[in-house]
């Protein structure tokens, strides 16, 4: 469908480092390709071709599961070869810099290296100095696209669109990558986005980026078409950001309760991993009519599937 | 106290013969004299200055220097650096910085105690001293740590530490948190007239902070550092002042909140004082645009209008001083997750040219801003030097006011290059600098 001359201008950027240097047009057409990966079987033959003899590095200087396993699969399901590396900071403490390990990886010439990390812009960093693309899989509270994608993919496929829709993120937006680069994504693609937390909780000028601002759940929820949780936690819930996880969860817990406010068919979701009873009860959890956590991960495959094809498609030497 | 023997302790080497600068621009913010003239030094001492002092009227053994009308200055004050020696030479030294100091027109600067060892006994300033006697380009002098080992908590030794030389007192990039500690070091400093300068911050508010608080720290995720840290301390330590009666100098303020808190301290007669550097009134929080760590700053650059009203207090007078606030970085400390980067910029060697920026722009008087370089910081801390006056220190800078040219740190004389203002155009540039009479940096030289 895209012939290769055409490929640059498919997705004109060499690295993936967040959504809000994307336009409108470079994310319809990502979840286009990421939609057309999640109909794919996963044993697709085609699709196995589109990363052969590409070297993908999952490198994570902060734990996680899904992330990580997600992006795994994705490499191999495009027939890449894809090694994940766990680098706890304690290495880092032992004197190797974020960027001498880099350069160490970079030196064995991976075709797309993801990274996360704990600082805020040191993906961004690391993309500076490394010869293939890079891939943000969440840097402090900065970005995390990947998850913004897939959810906006969820949404699509569940409600058709994302113009017009009413969105509420609910929760520690402080400290949450997530919520900037879903703010960022669905704010440009025309939904409407209500962030609903504690004030402790919020960052300064939020609103400036373009969100509705609300403290009092039930009024926040009112009408939306989606409601995205966050995880809290709970080191910040013994009296630093919140007075007790009791107390946030009676105000900020999505029960059936606060629910009631939002559109009768509104979707809930969460990025994950989630903390049940505290910024979710778990019957809403586990409601197959309205959760569509699961489907979250499962479309996690497919978005991470279509970014590293994109970004693939610009590097040299590919068919 | 007796006068800081900072200054070369031996009385310098008798010059050969007297200098006559003529036909010079005569710019002394302290006697407010801009005017055509000359300055005839014998001995690294200022003999004479004024129209009299011309190529006819000059000793028949003089060495005549013809300025050709450019803008002839007291070296510049500096009265904040950090120089790296001892503990850190891989980021700077003594010697270096004393190059860079010549470069920059800065004639007298004044080191931070944060080394390692600290400087918090006498030792440690008689280091500096010693230091200073061996490098023959710039005056260098110290403060003393307010807090033994910086730690915020006992009085170092000030009255001795002062005899030694130490021109003032200060936990350096730290600031001393402990109301009661500050108390009682206010109130001892005053026994002795000593001078306290605080680095005013809240530390509980400033822990953690990466950059200025507000949309940008925000949309970049960095922790942010509330503009009011800075103004609180400030706030507390005038009730402190007020009931001591103490000398205290703000450094480096950055907010329009803080140049009134301090406007209106000086109207009430407290004996406080202030500086800013360079970049809190030619900078704003966006140079950090994509984590940019040379714009990473304690305290932060901040926004736009507290930018303007930084300008504003050095265009009204409320701000006394410029310092440079020289921190050198080596790569490893700047090259790294904005969150973990070391704070600051070197400074040396720019300060002279971003300084002028408010008088290319019409906004200061060229006295007026180079009273914030020399006769102000001089006079705060106690020096003979910052005037061209008759047997005063012939500490001088020879300064082309217009020529333009860009900043670009591979030309650095300083060890670190970490600086936000590589490439920015800018109008004036350093000639000559002159310590005691001798040439200690020339731009022709240079080629």
């Amino acid at each position: 469908m895209i012939g290769s001359s055409a490929a640059n201008a498919f997705f004109p950027h060499r690295h993936l480092l967040g959504i809000e240097a994307l336009s409108p047009t470079e994310i319809e057409r990502l979840l286009d390709l990421a939609d057309s990966y999640a109909n794919l079987p996963k044993d697709d033959e085609r699709a196995r071709k589109l990363l052969r003899g590409r070297t993908v590095i999952n490198l994570f200087f902060e734990t996680s599961t899904r992330t990580s396993t997600s992006f795994e699969l994705a490499a191999k399901r495009l027939g890449g070869d894809v090694i994940t590396m766990s680098v706890g900071t304690s290495s880092i403490k032992k004197g190797e810099t974020l960027l001498d390990t880099a350069m160490t990886l970079n030196a064995m010439k991976p075709d797309v290296m993801v990274v996360r990390h704990s600082e805020s812009g040191a993906v961004n960093l690391l993309s500076q100095k490394v010869d293939g693309s890079v891939i943000n899989a969440g840097d402090g509270r900065h970005e995390h696209p990947t998850q913004a994608l897939l959810d906006a993919l969820t949404i699509r496929r569940r409600l058709g669109k994302l113009d017009g829709l009413l969105v509420a993120i609910c929760g520690d937006i402080l400290h949450s990558r997530v919520a900037r680069s879903n703010i960022h994504l669905l704010t440009k693609m025309g939904a409407r986005v209500r962030v609903i937390a504690p004030l402790t909780l919020l960052p300064s000028n939020i609103d400036r980026m373009g969100v509705e601002v609300f403290t009092d759940m039930r009024k926040g929820l009112k009408d939306v078409d989606i409601v995205m949780m966050l995880r809290l936690q709970l080191e910040r819930m013994q009296g630093a950001y919140v007075p007790s996880t009791r107390e946030y969860f009676r105000f900020y817990g999505l029960d059936y309760d606060k629910l009631a406010a939002a559109k009768p068919d509104a979707l809930i979701m969460h990025p994950g991993p989630m903390n049940r009873g505290v910024e979710i009860d778990s019957e809403v959890a586990d409601d197959i009519n309205r959760s569509v956590i699961r489907e979250q991960v499962e479309m996690g495959v497919a978005v991470r599937m279509a970014c590293l094809d994109a970004l693939t498609r610009n590097l040299t030497g590919n068919q | 106290m007796t006068p800081p023997p900072s200054a070369p302790a031996k009385p310098p080497r008798r010059q050969d013969r007297p200098l006559a600068l003529v036909n010079a621009r005569i710019v002394d913010p302290a006697s407010n004299r801009d005017e055509p003239g000359g300055v005839l030094v014998d001995n690294g001492i200022i003999q004479e200055i004024g129209a009299r002092v011309t190529r006819a009227s000059a000793p028949e053994n003089a060495e005549i220097l013809d300025c050709r009308g450019q803008v002839l200055a007291p070296g510049l004050i500096d009265m904040r650096v950090q120089l790296r020696e001892p503990g850190e030479e891989h980021k700077e030294t003594i010697a270096t910085a004393s190059l860079a100091a010549a470069a920059g027109g800065v004639t007298s600067m004044v080191c931070l105690p944060n080394t390692e060892p600290i400087i918090d006994d006498v030792a440690g300033v008689e280091f500096i001293a010693r230091r200073a006697r061996e490098t023959k380009r710039a005056k260098i002098y110290c403060y003393g740590a307010l807090t033994q080992g910086l730690e915020g908590k006992d009085l170092v030794e000030m009255a001795l530490l002062a005899d030694s030389g130490a021109l003032g007192f200060t936990d350096g990039i730290k600031a001393t948190g402990d109301v009661q500690v500050m108390r009682r070091a206010l109130t001892y400093a005053r026994s002795f007239d000593l001078l306290v300068i605080q680095h005013p911050e809240d530390p509980r508010l400033a822990a953690g902070g990466a950059m200025n608080n507000g949309e940008l720290s925000t949309r970049l995720g960095l922790p942010g550092i509330p503009a009011y840290a800075e103004v609180m301390m400030i706030e507390r330590d005038l009730h402190l002042v007020r009931g001591s009666g103490a000398r205290y100098h703000a450094a480096h303020i950055s907010t329009a909140a803080a140049v009134e808190a301090i406007r209106k301290a000086k109207q009430e007669g407290l004996r406080v004082t202030c500086d800013t550097a360079p970049p809190y009134f030619s900078l704003n929080e966006n140079e950090i645009g994509d984590y940019r760590t040379f714009a990473k700053l304690s305290p932060p650059l901040r926004g736009e209008s507290d930018r303007r009203a930084i300008a504003a207090g050095l265009a009204d007078g409320v701000i006394d001083c410029i310092a440079s606030d020289h921190a050198p970085h080596d790569v490893e400390s700047k090259r790294v997750p904005f969150a973990q980067a070391e704070a600051g910029i070197v400074g040396l060697e720019t300060l002279l040219p971003i300084s002028l920026e408010p008088h290319h722009k019409g906004a200061m008087s060229l006295l007026a801003a180079l009273r914030c370089l020399t006769a102000r910081p001089a006079d705060i801390l106690g020096l003979p030097q910052g005037r061209l006056s008759k047997g005063a220190p012939a500490d001088m800078v020879l300064i082309d006011l217009d020529r333009p040219h860009k900043i670009d740190v591979a030309k650095f004389r300083s060890k670190s290059k970490n600086s936000p203002y590589d490439g920015r155009p800018v109008q004036g540039c350093v000639l000559k600098t002159f310590v005691d009479g001798r040439l200690v940096y020339s731009l022709e030289g240079e080629r």
